[in-house]
């Protein structure tokens, strides 16, 4: 087991299932250092076949090394890598079965787009007319037909992209590999691609890991989704699991926005913030008395219909309000703990129907099931 | 639709490629042994042989101590820095200045003066003396220039080194120059700074490490060339001259041995001042840089124009005498014109053949040449495995940038010549000049291929081995055609420096494999003048005539062949 260094109280492993014999991809104590620095250490996971699954983390946490190696690019330290029930530890790249798309394309410039699509084809010694037959399919399959005779360079970016993705699967490898494949395009192109290349996956059923750092990419295409750290697995969870019940502090503060608060465990589902005293529902099995990290998210908030029944319920000042289009986020300074600040975001139709605006006290609450508890790290402070 | 579920099922399985591994330990291993024998072991040789008496037993310093303590073999070291120094004290502001107006001025005609003041590259440095002779020798039209002083010694010495380095030190210090941001100049303008202070704090240290290593290199050059102090240094004698009276006149090898560990020393300061410039000049110029437009200044941009017409066309007029020369029946009584001088069977019992020779041998390095270093660099800088063999690879590559002609050249004589070598049989020919020029002229083409390779994406091997294709198929494939500008400027370089080189070579060639530029040397020593230069002419006229077929020949391939690298089609 990898991955978290605090004590869970229900030992529910991170990685997923223990062991699946029908897992399409098995890494196991996988361990690849570069001098000194440990880019993986110890990383264990499994992935089934026809999953859609995201590698996500801040640069340098190893989610591309540790692609790299699946792909053979790489040679781990120690550790195995089973494709296919196959162990592939130590094949060389073209002897694992795997399409790879990078950030930069890698198209050969001086190829047409159709020789691009068709390079690793020719290499089996088809007849010239199903290489072409086979090209003109993959050219629609991406949605680009009547493009074949252009050079990369005078391809859009995305449309690169596109080319990029056919010659991966022009093989039909059981293994597709996305290496940060978006992070080069346009907002717009980029979210439109994403769609495309999760229709494209489900429909031909491929096993397809993609790298990335944007949470949003890995949330809308993910069936499963890996969180990363300084080489380790911080979770591995459907983007919903992710998002709704963060297992680490890092898991909760990397996906999404989250307010944390130093508080303390004061009774069995009670946690007191410097006075304000909040219920929660799943208080993960600290101890009374224990120091803890309360983490809320700003949407979580609630401003209409609180009465006296409503739990959580509290007076704040409105200190601050950014406007970020859809929505305004606020800083909330609760009145009986005014050393806390929480972030809490109001829809424009709040907005607008409460009158919001700085300065104001209004009574807010958070509900039971919003919060989550983190371990105090030693030396931490309230942020 | 349903093509997308009958793809998976329509491709075979695929076959596994072996041997990918075996191809490149291979392709390395040779390239090692290759490396080994043309530049690691006849510099071995060298080195020994500097540590062994005349009959091969081991002597400890005792040749060093020989050599320092015989006054005439020592005065030529003094000879040699004195004149390396003066010259390079000439050259460096008077190329940095050229190469000032070429790059921070609104001069005109820029191209035509950088082109102008390349010449001598193209010219073996022997036609530079050789002019020198014409305009300030005895017969010269201009020797009461020099008040009474001969030609023949360091005067003439240095005036030819000058002549011949200029443009070696132009090149480095225009690409110095050139590189400049545009934001640091601005900024200073806007704070009041005065030009001789933006010249002092912004353009020379911009430029530092290119006036440190252009100084080294014409130092350098100047000290290991063989061909101008042969042909005027008269009784002065210097290191160069030296080597060669040692090995080819008196058969000393030890002694010549020992010259030559002597002038390997500045090439090796040269080699580290150079590594450390580097590691330092890294972050000197930043992605966000922005291109300096020189100011419009009319009055700098003349003077500019006259210093350079006065720099550039004492180098062509240099030159161009003894073209004319070779033209005419007899300096300076008669000066009529003649072909003459152009029937080398005159003066040279072998006639044209030598210049046959160097054609061959030119036109053999730059094909070899040019394959055998691209291949070897695609190894070094693309492929995975071997990382041990492929720095070995690199390192070998790399030596001959610290070794000047005439060293290795020196070290092939003794390693080559020696009876207990299996390879001794190549004495002698001309495969063994064609070695002999790969190997001195390696590390430039090495590094050259290196840079294009290195602005190739680097997953193209990656996505090849997805793709189950072997990486030599994807080196023919994309990398040769992405590259092939670069190969043609390698197979250029190679071409004129075979064509022009003679320090190496005169230890090396034989009676059917002598060279142009030899010729030229015996030509010149039987007092042939007229027929050296005509020589001279014929071998400055190929290496021009080759460039400018480069040129065209360039232009043609990006047209058509690198059609690929126009955004929108014609």
């Amino acid at each position: 087991m990898n991955s978290v260094s605090i004590p869970l109280p229900h030992g529910v492993p991170l990685d997923g299932p223990a062991h699946h014999e029908d897992a399409y991809l098995r890494i196991v104590d996988l361990t690849k250092r570069f001098g000194a620095f440990t880019a993986l250490n110890r990383i264990n996971l499994e992935i089934r076949k026809g999953e859609f699954v995201c590698f996500l983390g801040p640069s340098g946490c190893g989610k591309t090394t540790l692609l790299r190696a699946v792909a053979g690019l790489d040679q781990q330290d120690e550790g195995k890598i089973f494709l296919d029930g196959r162990d592939v530890s130590h094949a060389e790249p073209s002897q694992r079965d795997f399409g790879i798309v990078f950030q930069s394309y890698a198209l050969f410039p001086n190829l047409t787009v159709d020789r691009n699509v068709g390079y690793g084809l020719v290499n089996r010694k088809w007849p010239r007319a199903k290489v072409a037959e086979r090209v003109r399919e993959l050219l629609a399959l991406v949605g680009l037909p009547d493009q074949g005779n252009k050079y990369p360079l005078q391809l859009s970016g995305g449309q690169q992209q596109r080319v990029a993705l056919a010659r991966a699967l022009a093989t039909s490898p059981g293994l597709l590999l996305l290496d940060e494949p978006l992070s080069a395009l346009d907002a717009k192109v980029r979210i439109r691609l994403r769609g495309e290349i999760r229709a494209l996956q489900k429909r031909l059923g491929v096993t397809t890991i993609m790298v990335t750092h944007d949470q949003e990419e890995a949330l809308a295409m993910a069936d499963r989704i890996v969180v990363m750290n300084s080489g380790r697995i911080e979770q591995v969870g459907s983007p919903e699991i992710i998002y709704r019940t963060p297992e680490t502090a890092f898991v909760s503060d990397f996906v999404g926005h989250m307010t944390f608060l130093e508080a303390q465990v004061v009774a069995p589902g009670k946690v007191d913030v410097g006075g304000l005293v909040f219920t929660v529902a799943d208080s993960r099995g600290f101890q009374v008395g224990t120091r803890v990290k309360l983490a809320m998210r700003p949407e979580d908030v609630k401003t209409r219909n609180i009465d006296a029944d409503t739990p959580n319920a509290f007076e704040a000042r409105i200190e601050n309000l950014a406007f970020l289009g859809a929505f305004c986020r606020a800083s909330l300074v609760p009145l009986a703990s005014p050393q806390a600040c929480i972030s809490a975001d109001f829809s424009n139709n709040a907005m607008r129907d409460l009158g919001i605006a700085i300065g104001q006290i209004r009574r807010v609450a958070f509900p039971p099931e919003a919060f989550r508890l983190f371990p105090l790290e030693a030396g931490e402070g309230c942020i | 639709m349903s093509t997308g579920l009958a793809l998976l099922a329509s491709v075979a399985a695929p076959r596994t490629i072996r041997g990918e591994r075996q191809v490149a330990g291979i392709s390395i291993g040779a390239l090692c042994v290759i490396l080994i024998l043309i530049i690691a072991l006849p510099l071995w040789s060298l080195l020994s042989k500097s540590f062994e008496s005349m009959d091969g037993s081991f002597v400890g310093l005792d040749n060093y101590l020989t050599y320092f303590t015989t006054p005439t073999l020592f005065a030529s070291l003094q000879n040699s820095l004195f004149v390396s120094a003066v010259s390079t004290a000439i050259v460096i502001p008077l190329a940095f200045a050229y190469a000032y107006a070429l790059t921070r001025t609104r001069m005109p005609a820029k191209g035509m003066f950088y082109a102008l003041a390349l010449l001598p590259i193209f010219a073996p440095s022997l036609l530079a003396a050789i002019s020198l002779v014409y305009i300030f020798g005895n017969q010269g039209f201009l020797g009461f220039l020099l008040m009474g002083n001969s030609v023949y010694g360091p005067i003439g010495i240095i005036m030819g080194e000058v002549l011949s380095t200029f443009p070696h030190a132009l090149l480095i210090l225009v690409t110095a120059l050139s590189l400049a941001d545009g934001r640091l100049y601005e900024a200073a303008a806007a704070l009041g700074t005065s030009k001789a202070r933006v010249f002092w704090t912004i353009t020379l240290p911009g430029a530092r490490f290119g006036v440190v290593n252009a100084t080294f290199v014409v130092f350098t050059l100047v000290i290991t060339d063989f061909g101008v102090p042969k042909v005027i240094g008269g009784q002065y004698d210097v290191l160069a001259t030296d080597a060669y009276k040692q090995v080819v006149g008196q058969q000393n090898f030890s002694m010549g041995a020992v010259v030559g560990m002597i002038l390997l020393v500045p090439a090796l300061i040269a080699f580290v001042v150079d590594k450390i410039s580097k590691r330092h000049q890294v972050a000197l110029l930043s992605a966000r840089a922005v291109p300096l437009e020189p100011p419009v200044n009319r009055r700098l941009a003349t003077i500019y124009l006259l210093f350079c017409l006065a720099v550039g066309g004492t180098i062509v007029g240099s030159y161009g005498v003894s073209v004319w020369a070779s033209f005419i029946q007899y300096w300076p009584y008669n000066l009529a014109f003649t072909l003459n001088n152009y029937d080398f069977s005159n003066v040279e019992p072998s006639g044209w053949q030598p210049y046959f020779n160097s054609l061959t041998m030119a036109a053999l390095v730059s094909v070899i040449g040019s394959a055998l270093v691209f291949w070897g660099a695609y190894l070094i800088e693309k492929t995975k495995a071997f990382p041990r063999g492929r720095a070995v690879a690199h390192f070998l590559a790399m030596l001959p940038m610290a070794v000047p002609g005439l060293v290795l050249g020196l070290g092939y004589v003794f390693f080559f010549n020696a009876s207990w070598n299996p390879l001794s049989f190549l004495y002698g020919t001309l495969a063994l000049l064609v070695i002999n020029t790969l190997g001195h002229f390696y590390t430039v083409s090495h590094l050259t291929a290196l840079t294009a390779l290195k602005q190739i994406d680097g997953e193209f091997e990656a996505v090849s081995a997805s793709l189950k294709v072997p990486f030599w198929r994807t080196f023919g494939a994309v990398t040769v055609p992405i590259c092939a500008p670069t190969i043609l400027d390698i197979s250029v370089y190679m071409f004129v420096n075979a064509m022009t080189t003679v320090s190496a070579v005169i230890f090396l060639y034989g009676t059917d494999s002598k060279l142009a530029s030899i010729a030229i040397v015996h030509m010149d020593e039987a007092g042939a003048s007229a027929s050296a230069a005509a020589m001279a002419t014929m071998i400055m006229a190929t290496a021009i005539g080759v460039k400018l077929l480069h040129i065209i020949l360039a232009h043609a391939i990006f047209n058509r062949l690198q059609r690929w690298r126009r955004r929108a089609i014609a």
